[in-house]
Order: structure tokens, then sequence, then C-alpha cells
């Protein structure tokens, strides 16, 4: 049989893909075929994402542990990196409680919900030119939606526990979920504007300098804001230790525990690798044509190094703060980074309604000097409003001092 | 190029079925343990009680209690539902015409007012 691919179908330019596609063409139908191909792509995805969830956990504990001058994990294999596989086989026999007062249906479908974002997002991904199991022409409005389907299984979690702590998590979660997905959302619209596709290869293509530089404000936005989603440490209210058990997975143990977990770090790597193909161009560098995996796997990196980094550094912020941080500050921000990039866009255009290099190198330049002023002013408002609002804890007296009246 | 078009949401489409799959096969993996007697099962009226610091939950969950952003949620719903608006003009806007500046800037100035009012009455304050 003659199966023939379109020159422009992504699992045409992919050998491996191509490879599969020509052997199942010979013995099956086309679409069979067609169909061979994607699964082979899925497992992989799959498979790299659940490899990839299983390494950011040890990976985040030995830095985690750096960060605060311990050893971390280190007995099982060479630097404890048989440490996930240890923790999986744990978790996989323990024994798998449901509360009797549970809703049992919701319960159980809740870490379901919550995994398939993680591993849906990244479809759309270019990992390398031309590679991704799907070329979207809506690619970021795809990307944003998946993403915030975590807000539904977070508060399915937190209902059908049956639990006071478990509710009261979901509900700080959904607050700060849906808070954070206003600047995020417009944030992203500058990248949009600047590469006028929101196919995730176009915008890859479209940057001849990374969108990091020339949208800054929209990178800062955009970070903080998934970091936010992702209920990483600065922002993770829905699960704090200190205060409500563990949040809206208090009811949850053994493989469901599991599965949560690896749908908090599997999302993790997907927003990264969104972030990666926004705003650091993706498979972009030397030798893209043969290395561009290699480049995007260094930036992927990076970006976990930092949220790791971040996540060390900050203490958990008050849900007040959070919520003023997004409605104040990051909302400010993104829209001033709409307006800015809408009327940057229109002047530097010129009459080939095209940006080129050189353009996208003067916006860099104001885009920076806007934003160091702009987070550095609103930056000042807010500690000001929030100091008004909560004024600080009376001091102590400090030990050793003559004590006053004594009870 | 249609046909492509399809073709791409259909592996989407098939993606789905194999996400939802692969988080389903865990559990069946996990109860399957249980099967055999890897994984034990003893439950007792005292663990499948919801925890609660060690304290017997008195009443259900299931109470009325504030939720105290529904503020939040209404002013979620204007925003996203600008963002609607606006994603199709950032994809074209680098061929548009003046106008097309000057609609946008007039319709997000609009929504910055009702945000500033709604700053300004307090309403973005966590109580």
């Amino acid at each position: 049989m003659s199966c023939q691919l379109a020159a422009g179908n992504i699992l045409y330019e992919n050998p491996l893909l191509r490879w599969v596609y020509d052997i199942a063409g010979t013995v099956a139908p086309c679409w069979a075929a067609y169909l061979a191909a994607g699964l082979a792509f899925m497992l992989l995805l799959v498979n790299g994402v659940l490899i990839g969830t299983a390494i950011l956990t040890w990976a985040e504990r030995r830095i985690l542990a750096r960060f605060a001058n311990r050893i971390g994990p280190n007995r099982w294999g060479p630097f404890g990196l048989l440490q996930p596989l240890a923790d999986l086989i744990k978790l996989l026999t323990k024994e798998s409680l449901t509360p009797r007062s549970a809703d049992r249906i919701v319960f159980n479908l809740a870490p379901i919900l919550m995994l398939m974002p993680a591993l849906l997002v990244v479809a759309v991904v270019p990992f390398a030119r031309n590679i991704a199991l799907a070329d979207l022409s809506i690619g970021v409005l795809y990307v944003l939606a998946i993403s915030s389907l975590t807000i539904l299984a977070i508060f399915m979690a937190g209902w059908a526990s049956q639990n006071r702590f478990a509710l009261f998590g979901a509900a700080r979660g959904v607050a700060v979920l849906i808070s954070y997905e206003v600047p995020v959302v417009l944030s992203l619209l500058g990248v949009v504007m600047l590469a006028g596709s929101m196919s995730l290869n176009d915008i890859v293509a479209a940057q001849a300098v990374p969108f990091f530089l020339v949208q800054p404000l929209a990178f800062f936005v955009f970070f903080t804001g998934v970091s936010a989603e992702l209920n990483r440490t600065p922002f993770d209210v829905a699960e704090g230790e200190s205060e409500i058990v563990a949040g809206y997975h208090t009811e949850y143990s053994g493989i469901k525990f599991a599965i949560m977990q690896a749908a908090e770090f599997g999302g993790t790597i997907t927003a990264s690798a969104v972030i990666v193909s926004l705003f650091l161009a993706g498979w972009a560098g030397p030798l893209a044509g043969y290395l561009g995996w290699l480049w995007f796997l260094l930036k992927l990196g990076a970006v976990l190094f930092v949220f790791i980094w971040v996540r060390a550094t900050f203490p958990r912020l008050r849900t007040d703060q959070i919520m003023a941080f997004s409605w104040k500050f990051l909302l400010s921000l993104a829209l001033i980074n709409l307006v800015a990039t809408a009327l940057e866009v229109y002047f530097l255009r010129g009459d080939s309604r095209t940006l080129t290099t050189v353009d996208l190198w003067v916006m860099a330049g104001i885009n920076l000097a806007l934003a160091a002023v702009a987070i550095g002013a609103f930056g000042r408002l807010n500690r000001a409003q929030v100091q008004r609002v909560r004024p600080p804890l009376p001091v102590l007296a400090p030990a050793g001092a003559p004590a006053g009246k004594a009870v | 190029m249609l046909e492509n078009y399809f073709r791409q949401y259909g592996l989407v489409a098939v993606f789905v079925a194999v996400a939802f799959a692969v988080p389903v096969g865990m559990l069946l993996a996990s109860w399957l343990t249980s099967r055999v007697g890897i994984r034990p099962s003893n439950p007792t009226p005292v663990k499948l009680d919801t925890y609660e610091c060690g304290m017997q939950p008195i009443g259900g969950a299931w109470s009325r209690f504030n939720f105290r952003y529904y503020m939040y949620a209404i002013l979620f719903v204007i925003f996203d539902v600008e963002v609607v608006f606006l994603y199709p003009w950032a994809v074209q806007f680098i061929e548009m015409e003046t106008f097309a500046l000057m609609e946008v800037l007039v319709f997000v100035f609009v929504l910055v007012v009702a945000w500033a009012y709604a700053w300004r009455k307090g309403d973005l304050e966590w109580r």
C-alpha cells in the first residue's frame, strides 16, 4: 500500500514517526498507520512527562536540601537517584483509604482529573523544529483552557473528602487559581500580538529575540502566575501544612496521593515547557536543526531550577497578600504590558506591517525600562497599602530586658 | 491542508483518551497489588474517619461557610470575557488599521475604570 503524508504534516517532519507510519502503512489502512504513529508519539510524551516527574521529585528534594545546607535523599542508588522508584513502590503498595463519609465517585475521579491536564498540555509544545504532537492554530488558548481544568479537580478533591480542612483548602485553592488566571491570560496577549499567531510552533519561530527580553513584564507576570496556579510554595495556601493539615489532599493516601503528587510535579514540568516555548525561544539555538531537543531540555532545566530556587527562597504568603498581589500588582502589570505592546507594535511595524529583529531589540529596550519602572512603582504602592491595611504586630520585649509587670 | 487540520484535532482527542487511561491504569495497578495480597486492607472505623487533628469530627464538612470571594469570581468572569474578545484581535493586530488600536484602547479603558472602581470600593480586599 502507498500511504503518503502531506509535507506540511507534523508526523512527516519527525523521522521516528515517519518510520512507524511507513511500517504500519504496509500492513494496515492509512488511517490506522496514522493512529499508530500518533500513539507512538503519545507513548513518548506520557513517559517523558512521568519520568521527568520522577526525576524532578528527586532533583527538588536534593536541591532544596542543598539550599537548607542538608544532604537530601542519598541512600538508594548513586546520589539517591533511585529514591523516586522506592517512593513509587511504597505508595503503590500502601493501604488506600477512602473515608466512610466521602463521596466515593468524586473522591476517586479527582486524582484522575488532576493528572490529565498535566499530560494534555504537552500535546502542543514543540520539542524541536516541527516536532509536536499537534500544531494547533489555537495553541496558546488550548494551553490556557486545559491547564485551568485543575481548578475543577482541586475543588472535587476537597469537596468529596467530607473534611473541613480539605474543603477550606479547596476553597482557598479556587480563589487563588481564578485570581491568577486573569493576569496570566492577559500577559500572553503581548506574546500573541508579536508573533501574530497562537500556534506555539509559530511563536517559537517568531522569536528572533527571545520574548523574555521583548516582553519582560509578561514573562514576570506569567512566571509568577503559573507558579501560583501550580500551588508552588510562596502561594501554596491551598495545602498549607502549618494551617490546614494538607489542604485538599488531606484524606488521600496510597496511590491516589501518588497520582496527585505526580500531577503537581508533572504540571510544573509542562508549565516550564510552555514557558520555554513562549518566552525562551523553545528549541532555538546554535545547530537547532540537530540539537533543538538539547536546547529545549537545557532551557527546561533552567526554568525548573528557578522554580525550585523560588520555593527555597520565599516564605509562604498570607491569603490576603496573595489576593492583593494578583489583583493589585500583577493585573496592573499585565494591563500596562498589553497597552504598551499594542502601541509599540503600532508605531514600529512600518508600512510592511512586520516587525524586524531591530524593531524587536528596540521594543526590548523600551520594555525592560518600563518593566523596571512599573514593578518598582506598583511594588511601592502595594507595600504602602498592605501596611496601611494591616499594622505591624507590636514588638515583644527582647529577652534580657528588665521585666515589667510580670504576672 | 484542511484534512491535516482535522487530523491534528483527532490526535488530540486520542491523546485525551490516553491521558485518561494513564491515571486509571495506575489505580488499577494498585488495585491488582491488593488482589495478590501485597497491598494491605484492614479498615477500622477509626481509620475511616476523616482526619481532624486527632479529634472526633462533629457533624459533616458540608455545612455553610463563607466563601468570601464571590466578588473576585465576578471580576474574574468580566476579565475572562474581555480576554476572549482580545485574543482574536491580538492575532491579527499587526495587519490592522489605526481604528483597531483605538477601539481596543477604549475597550480596555472602560474595564480599567470598572477595575479601579472595585479597587476604590475595597472589593479587592480579602475579608
